[in-house]
């Protein structure tokens, strides 16, 4: 049960990196071309956010409600002794929010440089400490004896490694969504700037990923030894190539287009599913000992009753959720 | 005590705020679709024209609460991670049925702001239900959470660690339906008083007729509301005294154990003397408001140990103000539906009182909460934990207080402005259209 339960996390927790993370890394091209970006690309990201720009960020409350029914010690430690990182993170979240309401519903101002520089900022900032949160909850510097505040609430994630996972998953984000607003945009000159931003951010994440690996001890012979991480890397490899074939040699039909989004999102899919798999079962890492998913999970009737409740909510958004993608998105492929 | 008073007061800040947002994501989408149903039942445009501008107002209130209400899903364990270690296993499955009603309302929200030209307009109708019905349904399993942490069940409690636990029976706690209900008819009374001030506001003020159907609608439901709210009340009320008397005490600010006890209307108790200052008492109408019957034992405050008393003062003086805004709305409701269904207009008089009740309802609301919360104290799950034990223990608790607020304040300024821009390019609209009546 506990299995399944996970499952479910790192579901919700996929989608929200395939649907939320392109909104984010949106913001964060934004912020590459502070004020350069053109009212065209404007208008782009916007078409292409708006009908859907509640419902992606509804997997991280999703994700957030499954931790603390199911695994609450994970919730309660994170939220004690990460406070800071998530603090940050819900400011980000607040203000990216704030300016995306105002860039949208402020009818009589168009498109204010103030809005979007502070949608840009702040979607930068967000995701740099999701990604120093995940960094911190498995890099083993959490320490609940510790008596200092140093030790306590700075150390765990303030340090290179955790740096370096929120860079990675700031240059992550900027790849899907330069490779869904390519395939989104219909002026070919703008397919190919994002195009061209998809592949600088790709080798962002390589050399992140890269550093992230070499920073944290015992990381390379773990991934070696978990077969699924292995595998992970080798597709994200093979869909790369194909990305790039796709890019230098074919026209842009319809049918491309569509396939070098999936990959896109193939690609963040196997980093996700590598990510996963080198850390289970481990939720935490502290200074010393670890903390399973299965030490930490909540009585049996509890995860019983979540998995029900996960499953019949499932049945009722899905299909709503895909209607509403038919509506607003699948049209433009057809 | 200023580290766990800096924390309560940063929650109550949270949740008061985001209750804001949750009201008019439970009661705004049904005003919308009265207006929707006009249109297509009369034609008229300027019906469509208000549904539209509705639902934006719908869309930017959502938009904020999605964002105020993810900053409080973590804010529980930022505040109270020693409730959430106990409590989050208990009290999860209701929001975790929260997530789905609130995911099924932002795709419903996406349909119905976008969907206009996209889907049938049957379907387009249904999706704004959907925004509405399933609105109600996340306060409910919300306020299923809070039930339980007044009516704790569906576990034991061995000794500080909670065994044999039942989901279930701990989301269908005593508290839930009562509570459950009453703020969502609060819902209905403080939005619809709300926007039809508003209206009242602009109709006086620039005369399109839009706005004057817009208040029409609005007091109808507002008015609904309070006059099912009484009865509400009062059951609550009754609930309140059976299940925690402490708490029914301290809203009454009543100190001794009395039979044929009084009602008290104003007054400022004093918690150290343990008597109320310029008080009015109703012979006997508080044990009949308890238990239906005049002649009957009431608990006082002496009955309960000195550290379980909830804060006197604060209680009693919320209590009374959501009592007395409460009525208000019903007697300026009542009046209103009169002159609509007489007269079939409102009078300038009316319509300048409702501008002046655009507050009230919410205030009777924040109120109400603030009844049930400190009312409650203290005890976070009412008669287990205590509050205090299970505040953060991390130091800077008054820094994050000061940033949350900043950040209320700062959105609501946000709110006000946008709101403000809807407004000016509806009237842009209506002058094009030459709207005026």
């Amino acid at each position: 049960m506990v299995f399944s339960l996970l499952l479910f996390l790192a579901l919700s927790l996929l989608l929200y990196a395939l649907f939320g993370g392109a909104d984010f890394g949106a913001g964060i091209l934004e912020m590459w071309r502070m004020g350069k970006m053109g009212k065209q690309e404007h208008a782009l990201v916007q078409r292409a956010m708006a009908p859907v720009w509640e419902a992606n960020h509804i997997w991280l409350i999703v994700a957030v409600v499954i931790v603390f029914m199911a695994f609450p010690s994970v919730y309660a430690t994170v939220c004690t002794f990460l406070f800071i990182p998530l603090m940050c993170v819900l400011l980000g979240i607040v203000a990216r929010g704030c300016a995306f309401v105002l860039r949208y519903y402020d009818a009589t101002a168009g498109h204010s440089k103030l809005y979007s520089g502070i949608f840009a900022v702040s979607s930068t900032f967000c995701t740099f400490f999701l990604g120093v949160l995940a960094g911190a909850m498995t890099f083993g510097r959490l320490d609940p004896l510790a008596t200092d505040f140093e030790a306590a609430y700075l150390a765990p994630w303030l340090n290179g490694h955790c740096a370096l996972t929120g860079v990675f998953a700031c240059s992550l984000f900027s790849f899907l969504a330069a490779l869904y607003l390519s395939g989104e945009a219909e002026v070919k000159a703008l397919q190919e700037d994002f195009q061209k931003r998809a592949a600088y951010a790709s080798i962002g994440m390589v050399l992140a990923g890269a550093a992230v690996f070499a920073t944290q001890r015992g990381l390379i012979a773990k991934f070696i030894h978990t077969p699924l991480a292995l595998s992970c890397f080798f597709l994200a490899t093979l869909l790369m190539g194909q990305l790039w074939y796709a890019f230098s040699f074919l026209e842009a039909t319809q049918s491309v287009r569509f396939w070098t989004r999936a990959a896109g999102a193939g690609v963040v899919a196997m980093v996700m599913l590598g990510w996963y798999s080198v850390v289970f079962p481990a939720a935490l890492v502290f200074r010393e000992g670890v903390l399973t998913y299965y030490d930490a999970a909540a009585p049996a009737p509890v995860l019983k009753a979540l998995l029900i409740a996960l499953v019949v909510g499932l049945l009722v958004i899905i299909p709503a959720l895909l209607y509403l993608f038919r509506i607003f998105k699948w049209e433009v492929l057809e | 005590m200023s580290h766990l008073l800096a924390a309560r007061l940063q929650m109550a800040l949270s949740l008061g705020f985001h209750i804001v947002f949750a009201s008019i994501g439970m009661a705004m989408p049904f005003l919308m679709l009265t207006a929707y149903r006009r249109f297509l039942k009369t034609k008229n445009p300027e019906y469509r024209e208000l549904t539209r501008t509705w639902s934006k107002g719908v869309a930017i209130f959502f938009a904020v609460g999605a964002v105020s209400g993810t900053a409080l899903s973590f804010e529980l364990g930022l505040l109270w991670p020693g409730f959430m270690k106990y409590a989050g296993p208990i009290v999860g499955l209701p929001f975790a049925l929260e997530g789905a009603a609130f995911f099924l309302e932002a795709i419903a929200i996406g349909i119905f702001l976008y969907g206009w030209e996209r889907v049938p307009p049957r379907v387009h109708w249904l999706s704004g239900l959907v925004v509405g019905l399933s609105g109600l349904a996340s306060a409910f399993f919300v306020i299923s959470a809070n039930g339980w942490m007044n009516a704790p069940a569906g576990f034991d409690w061995n000794g500080g660690n909670p065994i044999n636990v039942d989901p279930l029976k701990a989301m269908m706690n005593e508290a839930f339906l009562l509570q459950a209900v009453h703020m969502s008819v609060a819902a209905f009374q403080a939005v619809g008083f709300a926007v039809a001030g508003m209206h009242a506001w602009l109709y006086l003020k620039r005369g399109y007729s839009l706005h004057f159907k817009a208040v029409k609608i609005a007091l109808v439901w507002g008015a609904l509301a309070s006059l099912i709210q009484p009865v509400i009340g009062d059951l609550s009320a009754k609930a309140v005294a059976q299940r925690q008397p402490e708490k029914f005490a301290a809203m009454e600010a009543h100190f001794e154990t009395q039979s044929h006890a009084g009602l008290l209307i104003g007054g400022i108790p004093d918690e150290e003397k343990a008597e109320v200052r310029f008080g009015l008492h109703l012979p006997g109408l508080l044990s009949f408001l308890a238990h239906g019957d005049f002649s009957s034992v009431v608990k006082g405050l002496e009955e309960f140990p000195r550290d379980d008393w909830p804060p006197v003062l604060v209680t009693h003086l919320a209590f009374q103000l959501m009592v007395g805004f409460g009525m208000l709305l019903l007697l300026v409701g009542t009046v209103g539906v009169f002159q609509l269904w007489r007269k079939k207009t409102l009078s300038v008089g009316l319509l300048k009182t409702l501008v002046l009740c655009i507050p009230f309802g919410f205030i009777a609301m924040e109120a109400g909460w603030v009844v049930t919360e400190v009312g409650r104290q203290p005890w976070v799950i009412y008669r287990l934990l205590r509050t205090a034990e299970a505040v953060t223990p991390r130091p800077a608790v008054w820094v994050t207080l000061f940033g949350y607020g900043a950040l209320y304040l700062f959105l609501c300024v946000v709110l006000v402005f946008v709101m403000q821009r809807q407004v000016e390019s509806l009237h842009k609209r209506l002058a094009k259209t030459g709207g005026a009546s």
